[in-house]
């Protein structure tokens, strides 16, 4: 008996605030020596009740609302959202405007991924990657506000279109980046691929299998990682895309093979930076002539918006994965109902295999994996008498029972 | 002792403190800004860590709840302590170690683990599990890198004893007669192999990235550290300053111990400053390539990659290394050049 509860394991609690996470969620590590046993987390640290402030809002003002709803992904949800509401009003977006869109998109990709590689490096304790990284990211972020007038929160998308076109003399200016960008990216590889210590701590660490990676319904480039052919934008064209051939980008075509773990993960995301610039490139040649949005005046907009009924989706392939926003309109200035899917959530639960059984210095690296945006992800938090409580899968069957039978009357 | 000797090894004892934390804090400072250069970043003044210093000394030191406040409290005064005594038993410039009569290399040695085990003793007494992995993680860290440490050091006073040198593992006369000049072109290589060995030991001794798991950020926010606040913060950050100044002495003590009044034609009175001043650039140059350099260009490693590291592949290249040393004895006795 003493010997078994010398040996038991401990306790270690990572968060809600902790260097290794960059956004607040509560991790509970049965730790045995350095080695994971089990870990639990519990996020809904960062909820903010956008949900409820788009409720009691229009969908042109929520459209800016969504702008905030992720420091990152500026136009993900943006353009999800928009796409949710065009979907119910019947509004048809003009073809200029869906490739401006695609474009910006991909532009976000690029800085969101190299925002990731960064962060990345530093969780490894590699900061001269960090601040090299951080440093070439400035050149997607200055085309951004080229184009967008922002760096962060762009405020392009609008319902029905876009709000600003794009310059013949823009055009240069994100050719350059691009330029930059192509001839850097081998660079890239090399420094994050090639070096002897990345490898050790990255190769077969925080691997997900392509079953756990089907099962547990993961998106983005965590799915793709592990082998399994998801990219909204090959499978589910929006905007632009079906007009570019977009291919998802998958460990195996450059490595042979797919091992699903956190390397992989970083092959996959400095290989879709390529890809982004290759989009970019062929929007700035096809990109057609003509509006960039459906209706001009807001209080049209919003007219043709009041009067839509029923509910309509808008799916996006974020930089983490896909992106859903749900939007039911019954006539009013307001949606009666409004529901954000960040990729995150649909990403998390892999956590829980990735960090079985790996090591306390993996962790911080396999969290970071997956590329968690946790304020896009946490939309409840059940605080009753100052208590939280989570729900089981069996009270959420009884409340959706318990409405289903109040709606009956 | 005369009173006056007392007096005097006093006062001298006092200088060489003060040198060691001032001359610590430049020589982080140093690393910071040229870290900081590496990384395309702009990077702290260069007396940053005296500011920072100040400023944790005027700060409260929390002691956490959980913590056992005695070895809590004593631990960053012994961690500083010892890192200042090893600075008596290693020359500094052409002054002789103040206590060089009283102890040896393997005592200076002995002195260098005692920071180390005081972050240990600081880190269980924190009663914090983050301090608890990294107290464990720095046991591991220690025994790891003694080994080949120790080799290196053995390997060096062996070769220079084979050379009739008659103390060999006193710091002095390991400084007199740098090993260079007692061995062949075998002897040197194996010499050289050692000094790479040391210099791969030093981010391990110093905790310095990619070594630095026991206090790893991301991982452990701080680890042994991480409940530690105030004047006892400063005093650590002081030693471990102190430490890095006083591994890069033993480092230039052992292979590098020239000294620049002989070669340059200085005034007597000069002298001294002179060859200090070129003492203070070899430390910061064997720190500069041994920890900076290493650190801006590593990930930080796993402790299991660690311990292989610093218990396959170093105590390897340290044993061919002393196998060079043998061999050019060997040589030596067989071409005659020794009887």
């Amino acid at each position: 008996m003493k010997e078994e509860t010398k040996k038991a394991p401990y306790r270690v609690p990572i968060g809600p605030n902790h260097p290794a996470l960059k956004e607040p969620v509560m991790f509970t590590f049965e730790v045995e020596g350095e080695v994971v046993r089990d870990v639990d987390f519990a996020p809904g640290q960062t909820h903010r009740g956008i949900e409820w402030m788009g409720m009691r809002r229009n969908p042109v003002q929520i459209v800016h609302l969504t702008d905030r709803i992720c420091g990152i992904c500026g136009v993900v949800h943006s353009l999800s959202f928009s796409m949710a509401v065009e979907d119910v009003a019947g509004i048809e977006v003009p073809e200029r405007a869906d490739y401006i869109r695609t474009i910006v998109h991909e532009l976000e990709r690029i800085q969101s991924h190299l925002l990731w590689a960064g962060v990345a490096a530093h969780e490894l304790g590699f900061d001269s990657l960090l601040h090299l990284t951080w440093r070439v990211r400035e050149d997607a972020m200055d085309v951004i506000e080229n184009l967008t007038g922002n760096r962060v929160n762009y405020g392009i998308v609008q319902v029905g279109g876009v709000r600003r076109d794009i310059l013949p003399e823009q055009h240069p200016v994100i050719e350059r980046c691009l330029d930059r960008y192509e001839s850097l990216l081998g660079t890239l590889l090399s420094f994050f691929l090639d070096d002897a210590t990345i490898r050790a701590r990255c190769r077969d660490v925080g691997v997900l299998s392509r079953e756990n990676a089907i099962g547990l319904c993961t998106v983005g480039p965590t799915a793709r990682a592990s082998g399994v052919n998801v990219d909204l934008r090959q499978d589910y064209p929006y905007a632009a895309y079906g007009d570019l051939d977009v291919r998802a980008v998958l460990p195996g075509q450059y490595l042979g093979k797919t091992h699903g773990d956190v390397y992989d993960r970083i092959v996959v995301r400095l290989l879709e930076i390529g890809q982004s610039c290759q989009i970019i490139r062929q929007c700035l040649s096809e990109m057609p002539a003509g509006p960039v949005t459906a209706e001009e005046k807001l209080p049209k907009l919003l007219a043709t918006c009041k009067k839509a009924v029923g509910e309509g989706i808008g799916r996006v392939e974020a930089p983490r994965g896909e992106c859903l926003h749900y939007v039911r309109m019954e006539g009013k200035d307001s949606p009666a109902a409004w529901k954000v899917k960040a990729s995150s959530y649909s990403n998390l639960m892999s956590w829980i295999p990735m960090l079985r059984g790996a090591q306390v210095a993996d962790i911080p690296i396999i969290v970071a994996s997956i590329d968690p945006c946790l304020s896009c992800t946490d939309r409840v938090a059940i605080v009753r008498d100052g208590r939280r409580e989570i729900l089981t899968k069996d009270d959420l069957h009884r409340l959706s029972v318990e409405k289903t039978r109040r709606l009956q009357g | 002792m005369t009173p006056t000797d007392v007096a005097v090894l006093a006062a001298s004892c006092t200088a060489l403190s003060l040198f060691a934390l001032a001359a610590g804090l430049l020589l982080s400072g140093i690393d910071r800004k040229l870290a900081a250069r590496m990384q395309a970043r702009v990077g702290p003044p260069v007396w940053q860590p005296f500011l920072d210093t100040l400023k944790l000394l005027q700060k409260e030191s929390v002691v956490p709840a959980h913590a056992v406040p005695w070895l809590f409290n004593a631990a960053p005064v012994i961690a500083l302590a010892s890192s200042i005594l090893v600075l008596f038993y290693v020359p500094v410039g052409s002054f002789p170690p103040v206590l060089g009569a009283d102890g040896d290399l393997v005592l200076v040695m002995y002195l260098l683990t005692l920071p180390a085990l005081a972050l240990v003793a600081g880190g269980f007494a924190s009663g914090s599990p983050y301090a608890t992995v990294g107290a464990q993680r720095e046991m591991v860290t220690m025994i790891a890198y003694e080994f080949p440490l120790a080799v290196v050091v053995i390997g060096v006073a062996w070769r220079l004893g084979a050379a009739g040198i008659s103390h060999p593992f006193a710091l002095q006369s390991i400084a007199q007669t740098p090993v260079w000049s007692v061995t062949g072109p075998l002897g040197a290589l194996g010499a050289l192999v050692l000094l790479l060995v040391l210099a791969a030991v030093t981010p391990a001794e110093l905790s310095r990235i990619p070594c630095d798991t026991p206090e790893a950020e991301t991982e452990l926010a701080g680890g042994l550290l991480v409940e530690y606040s105030g004047r006892n913060l400063a005093m650590f950050s002081l030693s471990q300053a102190v430490k890095t100044l006083v591994f890069s002495a033993v480092a230039v003590a052992i292979f590098l111990p020239w000294n620049i009044s002989s070669l340059l034609a200085v005034p007597p009175a000069l002298a001294a400053a002179a060859d200090l001043l070129f003492f203070l650039g070899k430390t910061f140059a064997v720190s500069f390539l041994a920890v900076t350099l290493v650190r801006v260009a590593m990930a930080r490693f796993r402790i299991n990659d660690l311990v292989r590291f610093y218990w396959v592949y170093l105590p390897v290249a340290a044993f061919l290394g002393l196998v060079l040393l043998m061999a050019d004895v060997a040589a030596a006795h067989l071409l005659g050049v020794i009887p």
